[in-house]
């Protein structure tokens, strides 16, 4: 476990970056550390790591004080990702990831391989790593960032903003590798960033802090969006936090419906004669697109009749992505597909409504607090 | 004038023997290195500390603009007067020449380090030295291999004083045609002198291609091709 004890930090110039905060993570899961910019929440990350010192107060890990070790032996069991991923330019890919091990002894040769194997578990292909960083993407960096502050295997991760600097989708990507790693190795990680989305979406604890180090609240993700302590948090999680908390909702409890459907090749005899909108499938049973009410079919059915898909909602999962399958698609049917890809049925926001409505009449009699 | 120089030039006697273009030429080469080699073990250490610790760095910029506003002839003259004719007083001088620009060049290679590679190398649970030595050295080496370079022409051309205090190289055959007025025998001494030293910094930019890691080389490239 990692415990700030009522830790404070006043920089030689008088910012008081932390005050008075305590709080504590939980060993194996991820707690983010989530605010506006210069909260002090990098001031509060590195005093783990003893990268910065609190002019008082004391920093635990697994109840001894930090101060007890070595600063550099203590670093080298506390993995740590920065924000532009700080790669050595000088050193390959392979002899990045190494540095840790290197440093604690370890052989070349068995440092090399063990590099070799987290690039693999970050998801890199072996030969990137003869590469040096200046021949990588921006991912790519950020993902040898984080092979590289796994290398020594350490009980922690400290990542601050690691994936600040790359564009949204790469950075889904990975944010998703990263739960996926976290489901593998169980490490207990202390993550920093100033986006709720990202804090919300990681965290199993999320701690908001306000300008001047203040810790404004810390709770899980779902307690957040639902009962933000006060206005400052209020404003901080955003407008759209009753849709966002759907994403803690899960969809097991939607019944999607069948509804027409007609596969790519198929000629005009085998499109019903139909009112409504049609689901085009393809030889996998993976919907492809939209047919439009009345559309004429001359000769086979091909791709650039339909029109495109909304989001697909697969099977099982929070009914946020229910309720935007059904809002984003042409239709207003939300595609529903099992984890293959291929379909299942369909559903409507009349239905996700009618379910969370269900859910919060539920609650209320049972007399919990909405 | 050209006839002259030629005529020079195509003169077996001036090939041949210790006084011969050869003989100098190596003389002077040797001078250089010795020369620029105390240089580097003076001023490599001193830059890298200095760079490392960013200590001392106001004090250090002033002596050594200082050192490089000596006039080296002056300088020499002072240390023959110290320490007798020989080779120490001119080698001594061409030293104080050199060390300004290695000096510079050391500094500033471990100053361009961005802070954020040096605070992952602290991150990463390096000690003090381990920081120098695996990450700032390597990532300072263009810009100390650069002063070198700078320090190395200036020596080459300067290195003529040596002949002032009795001593060889090319320095001997300009200031002996002075002496006699052979505006030619001056010209030609001119003439390997810029050779040398066009020859002693590709050799220098050599080894700067072996020694500066690669993903350096990349990297700047990179720069240049995204700006
Ligand atoms: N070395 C320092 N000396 C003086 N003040 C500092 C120093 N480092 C940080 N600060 C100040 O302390 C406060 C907190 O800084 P910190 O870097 O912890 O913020 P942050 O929450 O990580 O911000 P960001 O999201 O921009 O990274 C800021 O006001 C900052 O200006
Ligand atoms: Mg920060």
């Amino acid at each position: 476990m990692l415990e700030f004890r009522s830790v404070r930090k006043q920089y030689e110039n008088g910012t008081v970056a932390v005050q008075e905060l305590s709080m504590s993570a939980e060993t194996g899961t991820i707690t983010v550390l989530v605010g506006p910019s210069g909260c002090g929440k990098t001031t509060l990350m590195r005093m783990v790591n003893r990268m910065i010192e609190p002019s008082s107060g004391a920093v635990l890990v697994d109840g001894t004080d930090v101060r007890e070790f070595d600063a550099a032996r203590l670093r080298r069991g506390i993995g740590y990702v920065i924000q532009q991923a700080g790669l050595f330019p000088h050193r390959t890919v392979l002899d990045n990831v190494a540095t840790v091990p290197l440093l604690s002894g370890c052989r070349r040769r068995e440092a090399r391989t063990r590099a070799a194997e987290l690039l693999d578990r970050v998801g890199l292909p072996a030969d990137l790593g003869r590469r040096y960083p200046a021949q990588l993407s921006g991912g790519q960096q950020q993902r040898v960032g984080v092979a590289r502050a796994l290398a020594a295997d350490p009980p922690v991760l400290l990542m601050d903003e690691p994936f600040s600097a790359v564009d949204p989708v790469v950075r889904a990507g990975l944010q998703d590798e990263l739960l996926r790693l976290q489901e593998e190795l169980g490490k207990t990680v202390l993550f920093v960033t100033h986006d709720i989305d990202e804090a919300i979406k990681l965290g199993e604890k999320v701690a908001v802090l306000r300008q001047g180090g203040h810790l404004a609240q810390y709770a899980e993700p779902d307690a957040l969006l639902a009962e933000p302590a006060d206005d400052f948090v209020t404003s901080f999680v955003g407008r759209d936090r009753g849709y966002r908390r759907l994403s803690f909702r899960d969809s097991r409890r939607l019944r999607p419906e069948a509804t027409d459907t007609v596969h790519i090749g198929d000629t005009s005899a085998d499109v019903p004669s139909r009112a409504g909108w049609v689901l085009v499938l393809d030889a996998h049973r993976r919907p492809r697109g939209w047919l439009p009410p009345e559309a004429a079919v001359d000769g086979q059915l091909t791709e650039d009749q339909l029109v495109a898909g909304g989001s697909l909602h697969v099977e099982g999962t929070s009914l946020r992505g229910a309720l935007d399958s059904a809002l984003s698609a042409p239709s207003g049917l939300g595609v529903v597909v099992d984890g293959d890809g291929g379909y299942v049925g369909v559903v409507t926001a009349r239905q996700v409504l009618d379910l969370i409505e269900e859910h919060r009449s539920s609650v209320t009699a049972e007399g919990v607090a909405p | 004038m050209i006839a002259d120089l030629l005529a020079w030039l195509t003169n077996p006697e001036h090939w041949r023997g210790a006084g011969g273009v050869p003989a100098q030429t190596l003389l002077h080469l040797y001078y250089c290195v010795v020369s620029v080699g105390t240089a580097m073990l003076i001023a490599v250490p001193l830059g890298l500390y200095i760079g490392h610790t960013g200590r001392g760095a106001t004090a250090v910029v002033a002596v050594s603009n200082a050192m490089r506003a000596l006039p080296t002839l002056g300088l020499v003259t002072m240390l023959v007067l110290i320490f007798g004719l020989g080779d120490t007083p001119a080698l001594a001088g061409l030293v104080i020449l050199a060390i300004p620009a290695i000096l510079a060049g050391t500094c500033a290679g471990v100053d361009s380090v961005p802070s954020d590679i040096v605070d992952a190398a602290r991150g990463m649970g390096m000690t003090s030295i381990q920081r120098l030595w695996r990450v700032e050295l390597p990532n300072a080496l263009p810009l100390l291999i650069g002063g070198v370079r700078s320090a190395m022409l200036q020596v080459v051309a300067t290195a003529t004083v040596a002949a002032y205090v009795n001593l060889g190289g090319l320095g001997r055959i300009l200031l002996d045609g002075l002496a006699v007025g052979h505006y030619e025998q001056m010209a030609a001494a001119a003439l390997f002198i810029a050779l040398l030293a066009v020859a002693v910094d590709l050799v220098l930019a050599g080894i700067s291609r072996l020694v500066v890691p690669r993903g350096l080389a990349l990297a700047a490239e990179a720069n240049r091709d995204g700006s």
